[in-house]
């Protein structure tokens, strides 16, 4: 599904390399986990994937389903199938949230050559889909996230990536500001939408998000590059011993 | 004190080519009015409030031609059931307007009332207006009461089933057109009044609105989608106690114009919104000029003025209110913004407050700021193709204001063309 082969990524404005040869695959129907320290370059393989500017790709390649997707705009990997859930949901006054995601479904459809759905059918979808991740009418006629608390803006990116049903899903951080019944919630939209057609990479500081979402592999990224890879066990031998010994095991 | 020389001369200049309608019983006011010209003069770029916005293509004797636009679009308000009159560059069409019946509103066009030696309309023609003279001159408004030969008197006594739609065609494009209104609303009644189209190829319109004790008048304005023309508009309101206006104003195109507001609130409890939305491109200027004076108790007042400028569009605002000694609880808010599409486009804002009580809350705000790229990214990262997403934002942007119109079929038909015209320029 997702392949990335030693991707090296700096910051655009100043002289910073980020990801120094990055190696990852993440297959259909698996869940993969990143984990790694501050700094590690977690996020900035998000943002790299999904297209935001203030990056400089200088080495390596990312592909999806084994389309280039360095070359493309963020809406092109949107269409493609590529959906990032924001650590940082973006709050967007005046743009109601059920408006945002039906020009968002139906853009996406379009690209694809697909029919739009009927307002009729795209509301019967997200109301489903909403009361799964008890996101209530108010919600989906507030404008985007706005006023939401943490837990809320969380839900409406799963919310998203239900409704937006992409290929690879990126989880940036999403436990973070979370209380425990608000990751559960989360966890559940995100298993229920886990299926073979489609792939899911959870980056994450922490291991309790993964025992809410099961991960296939972990992975451990350090100073850019992947260090080092394992089963579920790999999760919680960072949460018991920290990070400190397995880089030093690795170094 | 004289005026200075040069000024003097193109005031005189432009009033020797002007002729007085025929005053009947409104010769007294008219006559009042030109005296006031002569007085402040016409408006000069060292003047304070045009300091912003050249006013010579509005004070000179030639009009600038202005070609007339022809749109595929319907005019707006055209499928609303409403009382439409007609005016073809500033002159009233018979023929295209509707009867003048109306239950609970009195309508006389204003060159039949001239006629009549007694008429409400003799107690509020250049009264509001030449009160509004003072801190701030506004001879332009003061030239339109003198020399406006058309308009209407609308005397609202009750509650009208229907709007009142005055339609402003432009058919000649070389039209030089001054009109006055005036509106009463006695007290309990209500009406809304709706206006659209540019007017003229240079219009300078004038509208009185008295409003008694626990009156309402709603007003919506659209100035139009042609590029070339100019317009003065001048708005002079006096509320009574308990009164409530709401007014929205949509401008959309149009090379220069100048929305002047003044507002008094003088009995206690009143309510004034006034709001407008532009969006201009090119050679396009636009001034929303407001003064509000609070001069009763727990009165309430807010302005909120977004523009949307692109391609070198110049937006300004001038904005101040004023509580007076007394206005105790005055609720006063103002909100002037902008969204610079570009580097080319400017906004200038002056907004102020001068307020001589101690319990009252006012507030204000101007900002100037380009489309938001966080949002952007979030947007274009959900499947939405940048231009979709960038007039997604615009029109994000303008809400506010458009939230304004209370009627929600107005406020979806503004938000429908809005669309059309930043779809448009894709």
């Amino acid at each position: 599904m997702l392949e990335i082969k030693n991707l090296h990524v700096k910051l655009e404005d100043e002289d910073k390399q980020i990801l120094k040869g990055l190696d990852l695959t993440v297959e259909a129907g698996k869940v993969h986990a990143i984990m790694g320290p501050n700094g590690s370059g977690k996020s900035t393989l998000s943002y790299v994937l999904s297209g935001r500017d203030g990056y400089e790709v200088t080495e390596g390649s990312a592909t999806l389903a084994g389309q280039d997707l360095l070359e493309l705009e963020p809406e092109e990997r949107a269409a493609l199938g590529v959906f990032l859930a924001f650590q940082y949901p973006v709050e967007i006054p005046g743009v109601g949230n059920m408006t945002f995601l039906r020009t968002a479904v139906n853009a996406q459809r379009k690209a694809r050559g697909e029919e739009e759905l009927s307002a009729a059918e795209f509301l019967k979808t997200i109301r489903a889909k909403a009361k799964d991740l008890k996101i209530d009418a108010d919600m989906l006629k507030r404008p985007v996230n706005v006023g939401f608390s943490g837990g809320e803006k969380k839900r409406n990116e799963i919310l998203q990536m239900a409704m937006l049903e992409p290929k690879m899903c990126i989880l940036d951080e999403t436990d973070s500001g979370l209380d425990v019944d608000a990751m559960k919630l989360v966890a559940e939209g995100v298993n229920a939408l886990r299926d073979e057609g489609r792939g899911f990479l959870v980056i994450t500081h922490y291991q309790r998000l993964l025992d809410h979402i099961k991960p296939d592999v972990v992975h451990i990224l350090a100073d850019g590059k992947i260090v080092k890879t394992g089963g579920p066990e790999l999760a919680l031998e960072v949460e018991n011993n920290g990070y400190t010994d397995i880089l030093a095991e690795v170094s | 004190m004289g005026l200075a020389d040069v000024k003097q001369g193109a005031t005189e200049a432009r009033l020797a080519a002007l002729r007085l309608p025929a005053g009947g019983c409104l010769a007294a006011a008219r006559q009042a009015a030109l005296a006031r010209v002569q007085t402040l003069g016409l408006p000069g770029r060292r003047d304070e409030y045009w300091k912003f916005t050249r006013p010579d293509t509005l004070t000179e004797t030639d009009v600038t031609k202005a070609s007339v636009f022809v749109s595929d679009e319907a005019p707006m308000f055209d499928d609303f059931d409403r009382l439409k009159i007609v005016f073809v560059d500033g002159v009233y069409d018979a023929d295209a307007s509707d009867d003048l019946s109306l239950e609970g509103v009195t309508i006389d066009r204003i060159a039949d009332v001239c006629g009549q030696d007694i008429h409400w309309a003799k107690d509020l023609y250049g009264v509001l207006e030449a009160r509004g003279q003072a801190p701030v001159a506004r001879p332009l408004a003061a030239l339109n009461t003198a020399f406006a030969a058309d308009g209407i008197a609308i005397h609202v006594t009750g509650t009208p089933s229907k709007p009142i739609n005055l339609v402003y065609l432009h058919s000649d494009e070389m039209s030089d057109a001054m009109v006055h209104h005036l509106v009463r609303v006695e007290a309990g009644a209500e009406a809304t009044l709706l206006e659209n189209g540019p007017g003229a190829s240079r219009f300078n319109s004038c509208l009185e609105i008295d409003i008694a004790d626990t009156g309402k008048l709603h007003l919506v304005r659209a100035q139009g989608r042609d590029h070339e023309r100019r317009a003065a508009n001048h708005m002079f309101a006096r509320l009574g106690k308990e009164s409530v206006f709401k007014s929205f104003t949509l401008t959309v195109n149009g090379v220069l114009t100048r929305n002047e507001s003044v507002i008094e609130l003088l009995g206690d409890d009143a309510i004034a919104h006034i709001a407008g939305a532009c969006v201009g491109d090119g050679d396009f200027h636009h001034d929303d000029t407001v003064f509000i004076t609070h001069d009763a108790v727990n009165c309430e007042s807010r302005q909120v003025f977004k523009k949307v400028l692109r391609n070198g569009a110049t937006g300004v605002f001038q904005g101040k209110i004023l509580v007076k000694e007394g206005a105790q609880k005055t609720d006063g808010y103002q909100i002037s913004q902008s969204l610079l599409l570009d580097g080319d486009s400017q906004f200038l804002a002056k907004p102020e407050l001068e307020i001589y009580a101690d319990d009252v809350i006012c507030s204000h705000g101007s900002t100037t700021g380009a489309i938001d790229e966080e949002a952007l990214f979030y947007l274009r990262s959900r499947g939405i193709p940048t231009a979709d997403a960038t007039d997604l934002l615009t029109l994000a942007f303008l809400a506010e204001a458009v939230g304004e119109v209370e009627d929600t079929d107005i406020a979806a038909d503004i938000v429908a063309r809005l669309e059309g015209w930043l779809s448009r320029r894709r």
